[in-house]
This record gives C-alpha cells, structure tokens and sequence, in this order.
C-alpha cells in the first residue's frame, strides 16, 4: 500500500510569514503592471475585429505584419493561432461609438486586399477563415457581470459558511479567495495571456474550486475542534492541515493532472483556459493552508468566539510554551498533532 | 442512508437505465438546406441526442439590440420580449437546428444559428420588420375546386405523383365529421362542393393534401411538406391558384393517429387589418368559463376598419399570419368586433394564449433591432477543437484511474467504475435536460472528473484513518463514509452554488461551463456518497470475514 504523509506533522502555521512574503512577491509587481497596462483583453471585451487567416506557406508575422501595413491598416495585432500557417489579425475599430457592423466589413475587405497584394490571389495562397465583429459596449458589459458573479458568489459563500460554519470561517475562506483572484490576475498579467470569456469563467471556478479546498480543510478544523478541547487553534489548525493532507496531495495531483492535459493537448483555443486552471489549483491549494487558516487564527484573536481558544497563543505549545502571551492557561500536553491519538478528553459539542 | 443492498442496487439500475435511455440515439428531424436546390428540407437523422454548441459545430452568434438610437424605448424589457417572439418564429422558418434564442440583460437578445453559414441571410430575415395580419380563409374552397385543374396542368408538365398513391382522389376527408360542422356554421361556405370520386387519376398536389377542420384549411403530412413546398413554388400551380386566394404555410404540427402534419391555408389576399392597428393584446383566464382568452385592442382608426370587416365576415374563419406563416388554428370571428376584441382559444392551456398575445403584440414591433455583434465560426476549428478536446479528456481520465488505482488497489478500481456511471449520469444529465455542450463545457466536464475523484479521495482517506485506529473493516468503511460526509458536501454545495451564480450572471459559453459543472457536481455526489457506498456493501457482505481492506 503506497502512503503519502501519512504520518505528516508539519508545522505550517509557523510558515505563515514566509508565505506571505512569497504571496505578496507574486501580486504586487503582478498587480502594478496590471494597473499600469491592463490586461490583454481579448475582441470581446476590447471591440473592434478579428480575422482569421490560413495561408499556404508559413509566411510568418513580419511579412503579413508588413502587408498590412502597407496598406494603411496599423497597430493591427499579428498573433500565430495554432500551427504556422493560421493567423490572427486583430484589428481595433479606434472610436467606441461607431456601430461594427459596416467598420467590420470593411477592416475585413481591407485585410483581404491587403494580403492578396502581398501574398496572392485568395484561394491559392491564404484563406480567410473567420471574420468576427464585437462591439466594445459587449466587453464592458461582461467585464460588469463577471465582477457582478464574484461578488455575489462571496455573499453566498459568506451566508452559506455562516450557516454551516461561522461567520469567522466564511471571512477567513472569502478573504482567501480574494487572494487567489489577485495571484491569478497577477498570474494572468505575468504570462501575457489573452483574457476571453472562458478565461474568465476559468477564474470564476478557480473561486469555486478555492472555496471547496478551504472548506475541506475547515471541516476537520471543526471537528477537530469538538474532539479536542484542550488545544489551542494554532495546533488545531495545523494538525488539520496535516490530516488532510493525504487528501489534499491526491485530489490536487489528479485535479493538476488532468489541468495539465488540457494545457498540453486541448489546442490553442481552450490553453489560456487550462492554463489559469493549472494555476488556480495551485493557489487554492496555498491559500487554503497559508491564507484561510493563519486569517481564522487573526479573526478569532481579533474577534474572538465563545470559548476564545484563538486568542490564547500562536504558536505551537509544545515547542514554544514558555513564549506564549500570559493570557494563556496552562498548555495542553504535548499532543503534537498527528493521529489525533492524545487529547481527546472533552466529547462535548460546541 | 440504511437502505437494503437490494433497493440500492434496484435505486443504481433504475439510474442508470433512465440515463441510457437519455443516450439511446434517436431520429431526429432537422430542417436543413439542400445544397442543389437550396430549399429547405427535413432529413431525419439518427444521433446521440447531444447538443453541440455553436463553438464545436459552428455557426452564427448574432447579438441583437432594441434601436434607441431614435428615441428611448420605454419599455425595453417588454420590447425585447416581443422581438425574441418574432425572431424565434422566423428562424423556425429558417431551419437551423437548436437555435439558441436568449434574452440577455434587459435589452439584448441573444441569437445564436449552429451550423449555419451564410451571415447575410441570418442577418436578413431576423432583421425584417415583422409583419402580422388578419386574412380570412377561404371560405369558398376556392382553391379546393381548383385543385384538379393543378393536379392536371402538373401532369401536363410531367411530374409524376409523389404522394401516396393509395388516396387516388382530390383532397381526401381526413376528418369527415369535423369538416361538415364547420360548414353548418358557415353559410356563407358553398356545400361541399366535389366529391371525391370526381377526380379520375392521382393528383400529383390534391394527393398530397387532405382537408382540415375548417375551410381552407389542409394537413400535409411532415414527410411530404418538402414536396409540397417544391410544387407549389412552380409557375404552373401558382399561375392556377384562384384570384383573390394566397397559400400560406401554418406554424402548428398537428398529430394525428401517430403521424404529423403540417398545416397549410389557402387565404384571402386581402388582409382586413394588419398589425399596425394593434395596440395591446393580453392572455387571461376567463372566471366564467375557465376558457383561456386573448382580449386585443386596436387603434381607433383599426377599430373601424375592423368592425366593417368583421361585420361582413361573420361566422368566417380569421387566420392570423406573422411574416407570411399562419400561426395558431384561425378562430372563427362570431359576431362584429370594433376596437377590442377577444379570441376564445376553449380547453388549451394559458400557456397557449401567452403565446398568442406575445405574437399579436411582437406584429407591432415598437423598435427595430440592430446588430451589435456578429460572429461567424469556422466549422473546421470546431472539428480541431473537438477533437483535441476529446483527446485531452482521455488522457487526463487515463491518468486519474492511473493514480487511482495505483494508490488506492481494489477500492480505487471501485472508484473508477463509479467514475465511469459518473460520466455516463453527466451526459444523459446534458442529454435530458436538453442543455447544449460547448467547447468550455467539455473542460467543464474533464475538470468535473477531477473534482469527482477528490470525493472519493476524502472517503477512502477517512476509511484509512479509521483503520489506522483499528477499527474493523465493516465499522471503518461506515465511519469512513460518516466522518467524509460533511466535507463532501459543504465543499461541494459551496462549489455549486458559485456555479449556479455564473449561470445566473454569465452568458452563453460561461453559462455552458457552469452547467456541465453543476450536473457534473450533482452527479460525482451521487455515484461518490451512493454508487461506491453500494459496491463496498456488495464487497463486505460476499467476504463478511475480511481482516484487511485493500484502500
């Protein structure tokens, strides 16, 4: 029988600082530049067109790139779609207000005589393989909804932990999510890559799937809560992580594994898409252990519940005992954490 | 939770026959172009019966506006409902299948044509203004009188009957009964004026057609419409329809003793009112009569004009014609009518009179609608697409069961084959609620494979845990279950919660994603809690001494 960290007693929580050094290592130059120069918004959020080329012989993007611009068709994006021979020419209809309709037509007749000049007659030498006009009032509508969905599906997520859990919970998980969104908007801008509306469904079940992992790591918090009595949320907290932990590195290694066969073998049109995936389990996976649980550690220190175990210590008992603030009582024995085999003398409910 | 292996077992059957019975291919009638003729036709083609979205088959995605450009629209909501009403009945004229019709927002509709290819038409008939009129039909039997002479002059030009040569007659009485009623209630109608015996040789056009309930109306069988339609676009036949009488095809299906017609009318030319003079039209429930009713008002210079009509065309039938296609059986116009009026629809359900008034009200369209996107895809990249998605799924499932079974042994091959019903459920869930599959829904669906498992994973790393306490077997696998319960389904409804949030926010391929993901969530729940559950039950109770588990 394979075990992986079974017997895992790592010290996670004691990582926090070092983890949010990294974090913030990622989104903040990550962040910067993606509010100095936005994202690579795709046609559908930034209007205008795209056209989509075949051509018989690997032509390259300088020389279309050339074509176009002899013509009179500038700051016109050149991108290789696929194999060598398929291009993406995207042209942005410079004022919001015209219509796309006839503008379209036009760029797209223009693109056309542009590279029969240069490459030959239609046919033979290139095909246009697709033409689409988006208007830009679509984009910024979208861009609205998908702010819209997040931000209703962290009131749901609050209402719904709060129910389930406690508020304490539900703001360490939603706060951890938000993490997530600002490393994978980092992440997005680092890469370049094209944000399409799947992409952004992507990063909306990045939401959805960050959530689930931080969940499931709360629900041991809780039970381990109710089992053991006597130990503060620090040992509670990283003796659930420990015990889940099995769990977690199967769950993310299949979840990653089949992320990671859609980045190599589901095409061009659906990478960016698996891309953000990859990333997003990856980050959910972090925030849940480096995020959420030290968050529910502040929260409770800061606010603390009913029996106020969060505010007694932040660290470990058995190691730091001596460190720990005054405030504290008396440390529960050396339960060390794993196998949850010691401490379990109090069976009452919370 | 305590059910018998028995009844589970029954409970797993039962789901899985239904889903099977989802997937069981079947014939379905798609209208398509004839690439000869370039008229439309119905083929029949037998498939899975899964929808592919425009991104995998390719297609037409078209976003409509309502104009305010001249002027605000009041009423945009109610507007767009309207135009969707219209759009919808003429793409049915169109003949694409699966379109997708959706408002979105409070102003936009969505149109989406899978599998069509010529933009400039899409554009041109969604675009054109509707048009809705009041025809009254023929009441005469005009046309009917003048079938043998087509039949004759069809002969004449050498077309051979295509119809069933067993009605070797003018227009058969497919209803006897009904047909005399009608008449009795129209006097104006002369008595039934030919019998069928007159005609002395198959009609290449009578045999096609058998008479409806009411004058001027007649059934075409659905098999024969294409023929039909490519008769009476000839020169001949439309050169000997009697002056003053159009032909117009219906919109109803009509089924009789298991077989389906089309309706078709042959109508006054003349319409007594169009739709210009309609100002409202309402659907409600008659308190007396529980009948459903549509009450209509018209303008006042409509109003006088239709009361004249009216008052001369009593006891007629009054067809009601939306861009050239009769919509609804034509109701019988019992006494004058001025401004308002009433069409009586008897038993059929309110449903049925919401629809009507929304295409008496979409005939007066109040704005026109522009176009502010137009995609066209490829077909090809959906193919590459498809294809590479396809291939991406079976490598990520054959890397799942590898990690499954590798570490797991026998229960991870439990898992497997509850994987297996999972994707089985998934589909026939796409299947039976008549959802279409887009190309992010297939990633949906390969992410939802990985989400399924972790289920999985949470049971069988609790039923280890339990085992390290030395439990035995039995106990540890119930505790297993038990203790991963809560986790499973917190983290899942949570998960599925945001998804319905993004079908309820987002559009067409992000609510496409969002479905395949909840069906997906319901059914890894399903197959994960029950489906694995079951199997376990199934393996302790053939080796009830069994000391080690293999987890």
């Amino acid at each position: 029988m394979i075990r992986l960290f079974a017997t895992a007693d790592y010290d996670f929580i004691k990582w926090r600082r070092w983890a949010y050094g990294l974090t913030a290592a990622i989104i903040i130059p990550g962040f910067s530049l993606f509010l100095v120069r936005g994202l690579n918004y795709s046609i559908e959020f930034t209007g205008g067109t795209l056209i989509q080329v075949q051509t018989a012989q690997p032509v390259g993007a300088e020389r279309i790139r050339g074509a176009l611009d002899a013509a009179g068709i500038r700051d016109a994006e050149i991108q290789q779609f696929g194999g060598p021979n398929d291009y993406v020419i995207r042209a942005r209809i410079g004022t919001a207000g015209t219509t796309a309709e006839g503008t379209t037509e036009a760029t797209a007749a223009a693109v056309d005589s542009a590279l029969a000049r240069s490459l030959g007659p239609p046919p033979a030498a290139f095909t246009i393989v697709r033409t689409e006009a988006v208007g830009p009032k679509v984009g910024r509508e979208l861009q609205g909804k998908a702010f819209l969905a997040i931000f209703f599906s962290f009131i749901v997520t609050l209402v719904y932990l709060a129910f389930r859990f406690e508020w304490r919970f539900g703001l360490a998980a939603v706060l951890a999510t938000f993490h997530d969104i600002l490393t994978t908007i980092a992440f997005i801008r680092y890469l370049d890559l094209e944000v399409s509306l799947v992409v952004v469904g992507a990063v909306l079940t990045m939401v959805g799937y960050s959530l689930n992992d931080t969940i499931i790591i709360f629900d041991r918090v809780r039970e381990n809560l109710r089992k053991f009595r006597r130990q503060n949320l620090y040992e509670i907290l990283n003796l659930s992580i420990n015990e889940t932990l099995p769990r977690s590195v199967l769950t993310h290694g299949t979840t990653m594994a089949t992320t990671i066969a859609l980045v190599f073998l589901a095409g061009e049109v659906l990478r960016p898409f698996a891309l953000v995936m990859t990333f997003a389990i990856f980050t959910g996976t972090f925030s849940s252990i480096y995020i959420a649980a030290p968050l529910l550690m502040y929260i409770e220190k800061r606010w603390p519940g009913e029996d106020a175990r969060g505010a007694r210590m932040f660290r470990r008992a058995a190691a730091d005992a001596p460190a720990s603030p005054p405030a504290s009582p008396p440390p529960a024995g050396g339960a060390g954490g794993s196998g949850g085999a010691g401490g379990a003398r109090s069976k009452a409910a919370v | 939770m305590f059910l018998t292996i028995r009844s589970r077992l029954f409970a797993v059957g039962i789901l899985l026959a239904l889903s099977i019975w989802a997937l069981i291919p079947t014939n379905v009638t798609q209208r398509v172009r004839d690439p000869a003729t370039g008229r439309m036709k119905d083929t029949t083609v037998r498939r899975v019966p899964i929808n592919l979205g425009l991104d995998l088959q390719g297609g037409i995605h078209l976003a409509l506006e309502v104009d305010q450009s001249k002027g605000p629209v009041p009423d945009c909501a109610d507007a767009i409902q309207r135009a969707a009403r219209v759009v919808r009945t003429r793409i049915d004229e169109f003949g694409t299948t699966e379109p997708v019709v959706q408002i979105q927002g409070r102003c936009r509709l969505i149109v989406e044509l899978a599998g069509e290819k010529d933009p400039a038409r899409a554009k041109g008939i969604i675009q054109r203004t509707a048009f809705l009129e009041f025809r009254i039909t023929d009441m005469q039997n005009k046309f009917r009188d003048a079938l043998p002479e087509i039949d004759k002059a069809l002969r004449l030009a050498g077309v051979k009957t295509a119809g069933q040569g067993a009605a070797a007659a003018s227009v058969t009485q497919l209803f006897g009964a009904d047909t005399t009623k009608a008449k009795a209630k129209t006097p104006k109608g002369k008595p039934a004026p030919k019998d069928t015996s007159e005609a002395n040789a198959p009609g290449a056009l009578s045999s096609l057609l058998f008479q409806g309930q009411l004058p001027g109306e007649y059934l075409v069988p659905e098999e024969n419409v294409p023929v039909a339609e490519s008769l009476l676009a000839r020169q001949e036949v439309q050169r000997l329809v009697p002056r003053g009488i159009e032909l117009k095809w219906g919109t109803e299906v009509l089924s009789r003793a298991g077989r389906s017609y089309r309706t078709f009318y042959a109508v006054e030319d003349r319409p007594i009112i169009t739709g210009e003079e309609l100002q409202d039209a309402k659907a409600l429930r008659d308190p007396l009569t529980n009948q459903s009713v549509v009450t209509f008002t018209l303008s006042r210079r409509g109003g006088r004009i239709f009361e004249r009509e009216t008052g001369r065309h009593v006891n007629d039938y009054m067809a009601i014609i939306l861009d050239g296609r009769v919509v609804g059986q034509p109701p019988v116009i019992k006494s004058q009518i001025g401004q308002r009026g009433q069409i009586e629809l008897g038993a059929k359900p309110l449903q049925d009179a919401q629809d009507l008034a929304l295409v008496l009200k979409a005939g007066a369209l109040p704005a026109p609608l522009t176009i502010i996107e137009e995609r066209t895809i490829g077909p090809s990249l959906g193919q590459d697409s498809i294809k590479d998605g396809i291939r991406a799924g079976v490598v990520g499932v054959a890397l799942v069961i590898l990690i499954m079974v590798g570490y797991y042994r026998v229960s991870g091959m439990l898992a497997v084959a509850a994987l297996g019903l999972y994707v089985v459920f998934t589909l026939a869930g796409l299947a039976g609620l008549g959802f279409t599959l887009t190309l992010p829904g297939l990633a949906g669906l390969v992410l939802s494979v990985g989400i399924a498992v972790d289920a999985n994973v949470l049971i069988f790393e609790r039923i280890r845990e339990e085992l390290q306490h030395d439990k035995l077997v039995r106990t540890a696998v119930d505790e297993g279950f038990k203790h991963a319960m809560s986790a499973i389904i917190d983290s899942n409804v949570s998960t599925a919660l945001t998804a319905f949030i993004l079908y309820l926010v987002g559009t067409g391929p992000v609510q496409g994603f969002a479905i395949t993901l909840i069906i997906g969530i319901a059914a890894s729940m399903i197959t994960a809690i029950f489906v694995v559950r079951t199997f376990y039950m199934l393996w302790l109770d053939r080796r009830p001494d069994m000391v080690t588990l293999s987890v």
